[in-house]
């Protein structure tokens, strides 16, 4: 299967959607934002479209959109459940606006289907480059930010007490998060990075106990997840999306199970 | 064991929230060394008063001084509210690790791995060090809040009703361990309580919000008719 240019494409860039969702989902659990990360997704796929109405690349019009959104939500009423309640409005409002650029656009419903549910048809070599390089700067500001992202996302009311930088800290974390959602789309779509972005680090918690470890087993998860799906895509024509979601949800409902009997109730 | 210099020193503090006087004229100090009880009623303003020493609130009027100048201490606290649920993920040696920031890089130096290990050690966490805190009971729970105020060394530990969702023996355990690291290595501890009891045994001097004011005296000499809810 390595013969198939696309499939080595698609091989590079979903390891390194992997490391990267792998990673920031440990986070996203901790701060309790998968709702969030849901909503980027769509702010994402309206992102795409409108990348393909102005004629910008999808991932070029998704970061644009999700960051600024990153950055809007860091800014708004800090209390949770009426941030819940305005980041579902917005994300109403985003789905509309997708749909209607890529009407506007004049492209087919297997385009939408595409940025919605992924391909790893569609990815060049050049966008596996651009994917690659924002991987590793994401990973590389994860690293110098690691103790006190940490510490706030674990345990914010001690960071508060330290006087960490909890805003400056939360407004990098979502910036990250959207840069996260912008290339896991481009393998398995805007609305199903979300997975990626959560099961994978829900089921590290069950399973380790200290960051470093959950880091570990969420990227371990994630790549399970993403070569499995590739390699079943592959031999069966089903959806590679199909294959990721599924394994992450069995492992996911595995790890459940697993940590019942271990706490014994 | 109180030298002559105080630690700390709060200088005509007064508190107004949008109009509501929550306290004025506060003045007290608390010597290095000491252990001394913050008592008074549900909303009298213990709370605010602990965030205003911690530098996260700044009082309507009134400053407070260190023994360093105006420069900041540091200051341990164990706060008030913090539900870690059941599901919570870290282990207790990794929840105390968090408030190790002396440096950046993500691995922990031989320095700080020898304090952890001695602060696990000193509030008797060593064998749930690998445990879940979420799955540990509540004065696990306050034991790991404390092992992380402590593991940085503070020079004030500030510790805000840590015993009020507590059974009496598991009580008597937390603050009696409090009181030993007060009286073994000179931490000096604010103890925020309305349990008159407990701030009579363990510790030296109080300070009482009553009706927005401060008043002070030997812990001893408290008696349940200062604090009316
Ligand atoms: N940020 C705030 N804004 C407005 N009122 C506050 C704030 N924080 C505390 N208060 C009020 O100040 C009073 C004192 O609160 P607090 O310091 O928590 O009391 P205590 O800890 O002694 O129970 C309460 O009536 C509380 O409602
Ligand atoms: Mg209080």
């Amino acid at each position: 299967m390595f013969q198939l240019e696309f499939m080595r494409n698609a091989f590079v860039a979903s390891t390194f959607i992997a490391l990267t969702c792998g990673v920031v989902g440990v986070f996203v659990i901790a701060r309790n934002l998968s709702f969030l990360a849901h909503t980027l997704s769509e702010i994402g796929f309206a992102g795409a479209s409108f990348g393909v109405f102005t004629g910008l690349a999808p991932l070029d019009g998704m970061l644009f959109f999700t960051m600024i959104s990153a950055v809007a939500v860091g800014e708004m009423a800090t209390e949770q459940s009426r941030r819940e309640a305005a980041i579902a409005a917005i994300s109403s409002l985003f789905m509309g606006l997708g749909i209607l650029f890529l009407s506007l656009a004049n492209k087919s419903a297997s385009y939408a289907t595409n940025i919605l549910f992924g391909s790893i048809i569609g990815i060049s070599v050049q966008e596996v480059w651009q994917l690659v390089v924002l991987s590793i700067i994401m990973l590389i500001v994860m690293f110098f930010a690691y103790r006190y992202l940490v510490f706030d996302s674990f345990d914010s009311v001690g960071a508060r007490v330290q006087r960490l930088p909890k805003h400056l800290l939360s407004i990098l974390f979502l910036l990250l998060l959207a840069i996260s959602v912008s290339i896991g789309a481009q393998i398995v779509g805007s609305l199903l990075v979300f997975v990626l972005l959560t099961l994978p680090a829900s089921s590290a918690r069950y399973l380790v106990h200290t960051v470093p470890r959950m880091i570990l087993v969420s990227v371990i998860l994630a790549l399970a997840g993403v070569w499995g799906g590739l390699v079943l895509g592959y031999y069966t024509n089903w959806p590679v999306t199909f294959f990721i979601a599924t394994i992450e949800v069995v492992i996911y409902l595995g790890t459940l199970l697993w940590d019942r009997r271990a706490t014994g109730d | 064991m109180a030298t002559d210099k105080p630690l700390l020193q709060g200088q005509d503090l007064a508190m107004t929230f949008a109009d509501r006087p929550i306290f004025s004229h506060v003045n007290f100090t608390i010597p290095r060394g000491a252990m001394i009880s913050l008592v008074g009623a549900n909303g009298s303003g213990k709370t605010t008063l602990t965030r205003i020493l911690l530098n996260v609130l700044k009082p309507t009027t009134g400053k407070v001084l260190t023994s360093a100048g105006e420069q900041r201490l540091r200051v341990g606290y164990v706060p008030q509210f913090r539900n870690l649920d059941r599901d919570y993920p870290l282990s207790a040696e990794a929840f105390v690790q968090l408030n190790q920031l002396s440096h950046f890089w993500p691995w922990h130096t031989t320095k700080e791995k020898r304090q952890l290990h001695d602060i696990l050690k000193e509030t008797r966490l060593t064998k749930l060090a690998k445990t879940p805190l979420g799955m540990t009971s509540g004065g696990e729970k306050q034991r790991a809040y404390l092992a992380q105020a402590l593991v940085n060394d503070p020079e004030l530990l500030i510790l805000d009703e840590p015993t009020a969702s507590l059974d009496v023996a598991v009580k008597h355990e937390l603050i009696g361990l409090v009181r030993q690291l007060n009286q073994q290595r000179g931490l000096t501890v604010l103890f925020v309580t309305h349990d008159l009891p407990m701030a009579r045994e363990y510790t030296d001097r109080y300070l009482l919000l009553q009706n927005g004011q401060m008043t002070s005296g030997n812990a001893a000499a408290l008696t349940d008719e200062m604090i009316t809810d």
